[in-house]
């Protein structure tokens, strides 16, 4: 029963959000779209972390998802939001298809580093594309969302609407994929990967399809990102902003589908006050925060809501 | 672990999340007063960019604002506060990227509530904050960012200004200098930062070069990446190819950086170097360029900057204030802020100026500053022309000067409206006036 | 010809300095099992410690090219150690037995801070301290020059690497320092201390860090941001080479150096992927790195 309950407040809270963002100003509808997005990379990040793998290379997704709007508006016309989300959905999936037939043979370190390889390489073709603007990137076409034009001013709620019916689609699924056979069988593969090829279960497989989901949600993440911010450009794919996705991953914990939404908007929103109130020293104060969240949770920001006290030590 | 820290931190963290909220509402109650302006500055405080650019263009910003609310500016800026209001600067960090800072220009002005936004250094910032700003209608200077799809890509702006040239602007110009000066170049060479900048500013150069000599040759352009540092290997490179002219639209550290290598290695004395922003390094070579060596400011700033009250006012107060004369960033920073002290002076509001009363004043405005007289008549009134400037180092006894100083009028290195940049340097120049 | 005698000199320049951006990397790694994204930082604290050091003793009228030597080494060598031991006695003494990954990502939040800290200290002006490199002077092949500081530094490189070699392989402590990367729980249970051995390799790791700053500091302007920008190329050395492998660093950064220098001279456009291509091709092969050894599999 615990399953539904956990769907149920899942809704809720969105429609809460929903609501309350009808009387928020515009700039907290704004970091609250970015904070959702950002959410749906970390938790590519997590779904991976959930089987002993951590990504440094999840911009690349990131990266793929935001050029998809990008390119999409600009040469093919696609102006409905649902659609160049979709495109970026199916470029990531295919590219993630061919990269996970590499990437699943990798574990620890190497396969950190070998994912950041893949990211910066697209950061450096994307360089290079001196027709797409290098590294100055370019806007993003004004877009519908199933016929209806966002007028002045609604842009920003329509994203968060669209961010957050997404969001809460991707999460009741991943909800229940947590749970589902591959998911468990991620958690296995952590834990003790011999194990579960004796009993088995192909663990590459598993992998894979881990994989593939993993790039896929994130793909969505960076697409609401162009949607919102209007403009997509190399960095999304560059090394630090998937270090980024780490730390955030971190700062959540793997202990639920809802800990990296929390996560990530707990760390926009440090980071925007810090940069507000402290512009010179504004990375030391990221730094001692994660610092003290490792020292006293080390199962994330999550461990704050669950009951199992003991768990942490 | 014990069990009692998760409880204690669960208590910290809500009350943290209860102050920030009120902090949040404090923020939204504690709205602009009616006596003070509020601006937003953002510029590079962290990373590569923040020593030779972000922290000299706040400076100069800093300074400008101080003077402004005491009224010390020299004519026609002697009166005190803008439009008779405190000038009060909200300093933000440009570092993290288009989207990051697209979320910061939102806080600034839903948040903070300023008045206008001053700010912006990349190109890829300036690209991403222009429909933000229209969209938001808050009145905003770019003050240095160079690129020309800035106003390209912004139909019909109404809020977005730029108060300094675009980047085609020094590569016209650098082409124009060497057409004079070393007529006899005939093997050309290039070092570019891997990125945007580097890549439109080589663009540019070759193409302005085969209008205006067409008889020398591009033999090399080397791509290292941006905040690299060492250059040994693209030195030998270039060496190789045997070039008489090395042109660089490098900045900052890395273009000192290669200075300093390329002159330790011999390859200075082989080459004259043309730095599109070697101002910058001027006072810092230490004579460690050779005498000769090209170089740009952007336009009248930094050590260009023609004699005028305001600009020997800016020299002294700056060099009072940090121990070195200003460079280019610190002018154009402080140039962007006169421009908003004589929107504001100027359109004749009462109390604070709304952005649609600034727009329309600074629109087509021409008004004095550090570089001179400053004409917004670009991009229907939003982008500045102004003259480019190239001068030859030259360091004797300590001292570091510039001579064989020349400018080019802004119709001169500028496209006019409705003209592509690249477009009209390839169809050599039309409407060009030189004199 | 040049151009092949070009790419051979530039490449084993390059790959010098890599070698000694990368070692203290991978010996931090071998022993410790840490990757320390920091590793950046104390390669920033030991150019701009270098180059106010230079920068004072050049300011006194000072012209001796000895003494600018010591002073880059002292300087170096005391900032390096005394981070080192600060970050390792203050923070990473409490984190032991964590996770390999939350490791990277404690030394990730050290590099936040240490970026601040460092503009905190040194303000954001660039450092300049030109002088030991001008006063080094240079030789001519044909058009070709080459400074003779380069050619220091990579004596220097090869003496670093033969005595880390000598250190680990031929001493008592390399011997124990051995078995911890063996089996840390035995050796701990045999007598060795473990966690003085953790001080002093964190210690040497962080100061070989700080060196390969100090002797760049000279060729270069010292800017806020250059230790994050050196941590990448760090890594791709180390990586391809084999994580903890003193020798497989010393091949990695030759094949990269080498790799560069080619694609500079001969394709300059390429020269953005090159580095993650050679990695990316090491690791399809293998997997592990050229050096690295696969870890045994636990049941």
């Amino acid at each position: 029963m615990k399953l539904e309950r956990t769907e149920l407040s899942l809704i809720g809270v969105a429609i809460a959000i929903a609501i309350l963002a009808q009387f928020s100003p515009n700039w907290l509808v704004f970091t609250l779209t970015l904070a959702i997005s950002t959410a749906l990379v970390v938790m590519g990040v997590v779904m991976l972390m959930r089987a002993g793998l951590v990504s440094f290379g999840q911009g690349l997704f990131y990266c793929l998802g935001g050029y998809a709007v990008g390119l999409g508006g600009r040469f093919l016309g696609i102006t409905d939001a649902l659609v160049l989300v979709g495109l970026g959905v199916v470029v990531t999936t295919v590219v993630a298809m061919i990269l996970g037939l590499l990437m699943t043979r990798y574990r620890e370190i190497f396969f950190a580093m070998l994912s950041l390889a893949f990211s910066m390489i697209l950061y450096g073709i994307l360089v290079k594309s001196h027709g797409l603007g290098s590294t100055d990137g370019f806007g993003v076409v004004d877009w519908t969302l199933l016929g209806f034009t966002p007028g002045d001013g609604q842009a920003t709620t329509t994203a968060l609407m669209l961010a957050l019916v997404l969001a809460l689609a991707i999460a009741l699924f991943l909800n229940r994929y947590f749970k589902s056979s591959i998911g468990l069988a991620c958690e296995a593969i952590r834990e003790n990967e011999v194990r579960v090829e004796y009993m088995g279960i192909s663990h590459r497989k598993v992998l894979y399809i881990n994989y593939v989901l993993a790039a896929a949600v994130g793909s969505v993440g960076g697409s609401m990102t162009a949607l919102a911010a209007g403009h997509v450009d190399p960095t999304m794919a560059y090394w630090t902003i998937s270090g980024e996705f780490v730390f955030i991953a971190i700062l959540g914990g793997t202990g639920h589908v809802a800990a990296p939404f929390i996560a990530a908007l707990i760390f926009t929103l440090v980071r925007t006050y810090a940069v507000e109130l402290a512009p010179n020293a504004w990375q030391m104060i990221l730094g001692i925060v994660l610092l003290l969240i490792i020292l006293f949770l080390p199962k994330g920001i999550w461990s704050l809501f669950t009951r199992k006290k003991g768990a942490a030590s | 672990m014990t069990t009692q820290q998760p409880r204690l931190l669960k208590r910290t963290l809500l009350s943290v999340a209860l102050a920030s909220v009120g902090v949040m509402g404090l923020a939204g109650a504690a709205n602009a007063q009616d006596d003070t302006f509020k601006v937003g500055f953002v510029t590079f405080l962290s990373g590569g960019a923040s020593g030779p650019f972000g922290v000299p263009a706040a400076q100069g910003a800093e300074i400008v604002i101080d003077a402004i609310n005491e009224g010390t500016l020299p004519a026609p800026y002697d009166s005190k506060g803008v439009n008779g209001l405190m000038l009060e600067s909200v300093v933000v960090d440009e570092a993290g990227g288009p989207t990051k800072q697209v979320e910061e220009y939102r806080n600034l002005v839903q948040r903070q509530n300023v008045d206008a936004v001053i700010g912006y250094i990349s190109s890829g910032d300036c690209l991403a904050i222009g429909p933000v700003a229209e969209e938001m209608e808050m009145f905003t200077i770019a003050f240095d960012c160079g690129t020309s799809r800035l106003f390209a890509e912004l139909d019909d702006p109404q809020y977005m200004f730029r108060t300094g040239l675009d980047a085609v602007a020094d590569n016209v110009g650098a082409a124009r200098y060497l057409a004079e000066t070393r007529p006899d170049a005939e093997r050309i060479a290039g070092i570019q930062q891997n990125y945007a900048w580097g890549q439109d500013s080589w663009q540019d150069f070759t193409l302005a070069m085969e209008q205006l000599m067409p008889e020398a040759e591009i033999i090399a352009n080397q791509t290292p990446q941006i905040f690299q540092g060492s250059y040994g290997t693209e030195i030998s490179a270039l060496q190789t190819e045997r070039p008489e002219i090395i042109h660089s639209s490098m900045w900052g550290g890395d273009m000192e950086s290669f200075v300093l290598q390329a002159n330790a290695r011999g390859l200075l004395a082989q080459a004259d170097a043309l730095l599109t922003t070697g101002e910058s390094g001027l006072h810092r070579f230490d004579g460690q360029a050779p005498n000769g060596t090209i170089l740009g400011g952007r336009g009248p700033f930094g050590a260009f900057m023609p004699d005028n009250e305001l600009s020997e006012w800016f020299r002294e107060a700056y060099e009072a204030e940090h121990g070195t004369p200003p460079s280019y960033p610190a002018s154009k920073a402080a140039q962007a802020i006169l421009a908003l002290k004589y929107a504001a002076d100027n359109s004749g509001a009462e109390g604070v100026p709304s952005s649609e009363q600034l727009a329309a004043t600074l629109k087509g405005a021409e008004f004095p500053s550090v570089s001179g007289t400053v004409r917004m008549d670009l991009a229907n009134g939003h982008q500045a022309v102004q003259p480019m400037y190239y001068g030859e180092y030259h360091y004797e006894d300590g001292e570091a000067e510039l001579r064989n100083v020349r400018s080019y009028p802004g119709e001169c290195v500028s496209a006019p409206d409705g003209y592509n940049a690249q477009q009209w340097i390839k169809e050599g120049f039309p409407g060009v006036d030189c004199d | 010809m040049l151009t092949v005698w070009a790419i051979l000199i530039d490449g084993f320049i390059y790959a010098s300095w890599l070698f000694l951006v990368a070692a203290g990397l991978t010996v931090i790694y071998g022993v410790m099992r840490i990757l320390n994204m920091a590793h950046g930082s104390l390669y920033a604290l030991g150019a701009y410690a270098a180059a106010s050091a230079l920068g004072w003793y050049y300011a006194q009228g000072g012209d001796q090219l000895w003494i600018a030597f010591a002073i880059i080494a002292v300087s170096a060598i005391l900032i390096g150690a005394i981070s080192g031991l600060i970050i390792e006695r203050g923070l990473l003494r409490l984190m032991y037995g964590r996770d390999e990954i939350l490791m990277l990502i404690i030394t990730f939040a050290v590099l936040l801070i240490l970026e601040d800290v460092m503009k905190l200290v040194w303000g954001t002006t660039p450092y300049f301290a030109w002088q030991p490199y001008a006063a080094m002077g240079r030789f001519n092949i044909d058009v070709l020059t080459v400074s003779q500081y380069d050619l220091l530094v990579m004596a220097l490189s090869v003496v670093i690497g033969l005595g880390l070699w000598f250190w680990l392989e031929r001493t008592n402590m390399g011997k124990i320092l051995r078995s911890i990367i063996h089996d840390r729980e035995v050796s701990e249970a045999m007598g060795v201390n473990v966690r003085r051995m953790f001080t002093i390799t964190f210690m040497i790791g962080a100061t070989l860090g700080a060196i390969a700053g100090g002797v760049t500091a000279p060729i270069i302007s010292v800017v806020p941001g250059i230790g994050v920008e050196v941590i990448v190329l760090a890594f791709a050395v180390v990586v391809t080479g084999g994580l903890g492998s003193i020798t497989g660093a010393a091949v990695g950064a030759v094949i990269v150096g080498l790799a560069r220098a080619t694609s500079i001279h001969t394709m300059p456009e390429l020269e953005l992927f090159i580095i993650y291509a050679v990695m990316a091709t090491v690791l399809v092969f293998r997997p592990h790195g050229l050096f690295g050894l696969a870890a045994a599999r636990k049941i």
